[in-house]
């Protein structure tokens, strides 16, 4: 990451000038707000009926899934197959704390987001050795250990599953811990750290004899990444009533990164936008079931072959575009 | 002791499937670095064309090993020609995205035409067995079979690496691809050889798992493909004996692990020795460590 004067004396006067009421921030929380108020509004009139609130479900947990793995593969660019297991252990907590134990809904999301960080560090740590495909084949290993003991573990149903999670993810759970993901993790992007990672992403060697501490801003991104994972597990646990180890296999993994990589590697927006597209074309592939697999498998290859870098590549749209932005951000390879 | 011998036995039968499959990603990889997701449906699809051999055209046990190796390496040339071409050039992440949808595809595409449902295999072997050392271990015919065609495969591929051109060729590639170019190998024609004899390896796995085991399905390639590939890494990605004997060091610790109680586990034993060799020795057991160069 290079950046011009002109761009760095921007960069800090803007860091100056940092402000939270600015009028452009005053715009995006007003729009925010707006939104839920009207899904909100729209769900309470039964325009919206139960058919698109699943979906809505859906894509929610689908965004903070790919937004959370786009930090760790996207931005620090750390090659991750097993994102599926921070998610169930997320769910698993949630599941348990609530169902089992009787907990409330915001007990059970901040331990699923908590013990999931915590195994985001447990993979973090020992996969520090190692890069590229082994890392893949690691995470992958790491998101099958996970599977194998779920399936084994009597207290939590085995292969049978988790059944009775009361239901309390409702749109305003989702919505603000979708806009919370969001905003987090491009906030995070966008500070000091956030710069560390990129610069891991774009060449490792190169960051750490600048300085950077490549080993604590990897595990960082794991951890932030799996902290993510987790509250989508919770969210997807309690809107389901019923996970099960099968449902967080490898091809869950493989899913959200399919998201991340065809809404383009590096772009928070290209996440979401991600997310939306494959979810609904997944549900439109519902209709027929023994051509689903194999139509998103076609449409997964056409992908890869003319669009590699994804549907944004790595830019981000701007809802409030400044004048005269010369943003020096490589391309990634 | 008996019990011994018999898991030894049966280990080695399932090692040698493990490390017929493993060939095949080692060797891709070594060439081409990209980890051949769909490997292991190409091992399936070669058990269903010995099926479809076996059960509608009466075939023997040969006829149809030979007849399906011949039909997967025709299936790994064409995968590698549709699929994997096109993306040579790009992002590793994108190269195997694109392996996964091709595995998804053989997977799922298969799945239209035949059907979810197991489909056992015809007996195309006497059922004969033999008493080892004068004890109950049991010794099949199949078991047999299975460790004498891997074993003859093994020289086979050996001697095809070592003592012929296209094999110098693909040592060469995987050493240096643009080296090799710019000393007149041409390239696509030798990472064409080489998903042929990967591929064809792999249908001779599949055949000879639908002979021991029976039972076929169209999704059975994903595991013993994730196993196949570990296996390929616990000897080291990329070297050939590594591989060979990742799939017998895997098979036999797996049916160990069964013997002792952990048949539930035993997929995470797996998972658990891929990750201690990955974090102790990244290489592999017989890979030796390469210096990063800035």
């Amino acid at each position: 990451m290079v950046y011009s004067v002109v761009t760095r004396r921007r960069r800090c006067k803007e860091m100056f000038d940092m402000k939270i009421g600015t009028k452009k921030n005053m715009l995006t929380f007003g729009l925010v707000l707006a939104i839920y108020l009207v899904v909100q509004l729209l769900l309470n009139m039964g325009i919206l009926d139960s058919y698109i609130e699943i979906n809505m479900v859906i894509i929610g947990i689908n965004i903070i899934l790919a937004v959370s793995l786009n930090l760790i593969t996207g931005f620090t660019g750390q090659f991750s197959l097993g994102h599926a297991a921070f998610m169930s252990i997320g769910a698993y907590t949630s599941g348990i704390l609530t169902a089992k134990l009787g907990q409330p809904f915001i007990v059970g999301v901040i331990a699923a987001a908590l013990t999931a960080s915590m195994a985001g560090v447990i993979i973090g740590i020992p996969t520090l050795r190692l890069k590229g495909d082994y890392l893949a084949i690691a995470t992958l290993g790491f998101g099958e250990i996970v599977r194998i003991i779920g399936l084994n573990n009597d207290y939590i149903g085995g292969a049978i599953g988790l059944n009775d999670i009361p239901q309390y993810t409702n749109w305003t759970w989702l919505y603000f811990s979708v806009v919370l993901t969001i905003f987090i993790i491009s906030n995070f992007i966008k500070s000091y750290h956030g710069r560390a990672c990129i610069a891991i992403r774009e060449d490792e060697i190169a960051a750490e004899a600048m300085g950077v501490n490549t080993a604590y801003y990897k595990t960082l991104a794991f951890v932030i990444g799996a902290f993510f994972a987790g509250i989508a597990g919770a969210l997807h646990a309690n809107y389901f009533y019923f996970i099960k180890p099968d449902s967080f296999g490898f091809m869950k993994s493989i899913d959200i990164l399919v998201i991340v990589v065809f809404g383009g590697l590096g772009s928070i927006t290209g996440s979401v936008v991600g997310a939306v597209a494959l979810s609904i074309l997944s549900t439109l592939l519902q209709g027929i079931p023994e051509l689903r697999m194999v139509i998103y498998a076609v449409v997964l290859f056409l992908i890869m072959v003319y669009r590699p870098q994804g549907l944004m590549g790595d830019r981000e749209l701007k809802l409030f575009k400044k004048v005269g932005v010369v943003n020096g951000n490589a391309s990634s390879k | 002791m008996e019990q011994v011998i018999q898991q030894v036995v049966n280990g080695v039968s399932l090692g040698s499937i493990y490390a017929l499959i493993a060939l095949g990603y080692t060797m891709v990889y070594g060439i081409i670095k990209l980890i051949n997701f769909a490997h292991g449906d190409i091992y399936m699809i070669g058990a269903y064309v010995g099926f479809a051999l076996t059960t509608f055209f009466n075939f023997g046990f040969f006829p149809a090993l030979i007849v399906s190796m011949l039909v997967t390496s025709i299936l790994g040339i064409i995968i590698e020609k549709v699929a994997y071409k096109p993306l040579r050039n790009s992002t590793r992440i994108a190269a195997l995205i694109t392996a996964i949808s091709v595995s998804m595809f053989l997977q799922y595409g298969l799945m239209y035409f035949v059907t979810p449902q197991t489909r056992t295999y015809p007996e195309v072997l006497p059922n004969v067995q033999l008493k080892l050392f004068g004890t109950n271990a049991v010794i099949d015919l199949k078991n047999i079979y299975i460790l004498i065609v891997t074993l003859v495969l093994m020289v086979v591929l050996q001697y095809v690496i070592h003592r012929t051109k296209v094999g110098k060729a693909m040592r060469a590639v995987a050493l240096d691809g643009d080296a090799s170019q710019l000393m007149g190998i041409d390239i696509n024609k030798t990472i064409s050889y080489t998903f042929a004899i990967g591929s064809a390896l792999a249908g001779a796995a599949g055949v000879l798992v639908g002979v021991y085991y029976n039972t076929i399905n169209p999704l059975m390639g994903s595991v013993p493909g994730l196993k196949a590939f570990i296996a390929a890494v616990i000897g080291g990605i990329g070297i050939i004996p590594g591989a060979v004997f990742g799939g017998f060091f895997l098979g036999i610790v797996e049916t160990g692990v069964s013997a002792l109680g952990g048949s539930l586990y035993k997929d995470a034993v797996a998972f658990v020795i891929l990750i201690l060799v990955l974090l102790i020795k990244p290489n592999g057991l017989f890979g030796s460590n390469q210096k990063e160069k800035v």
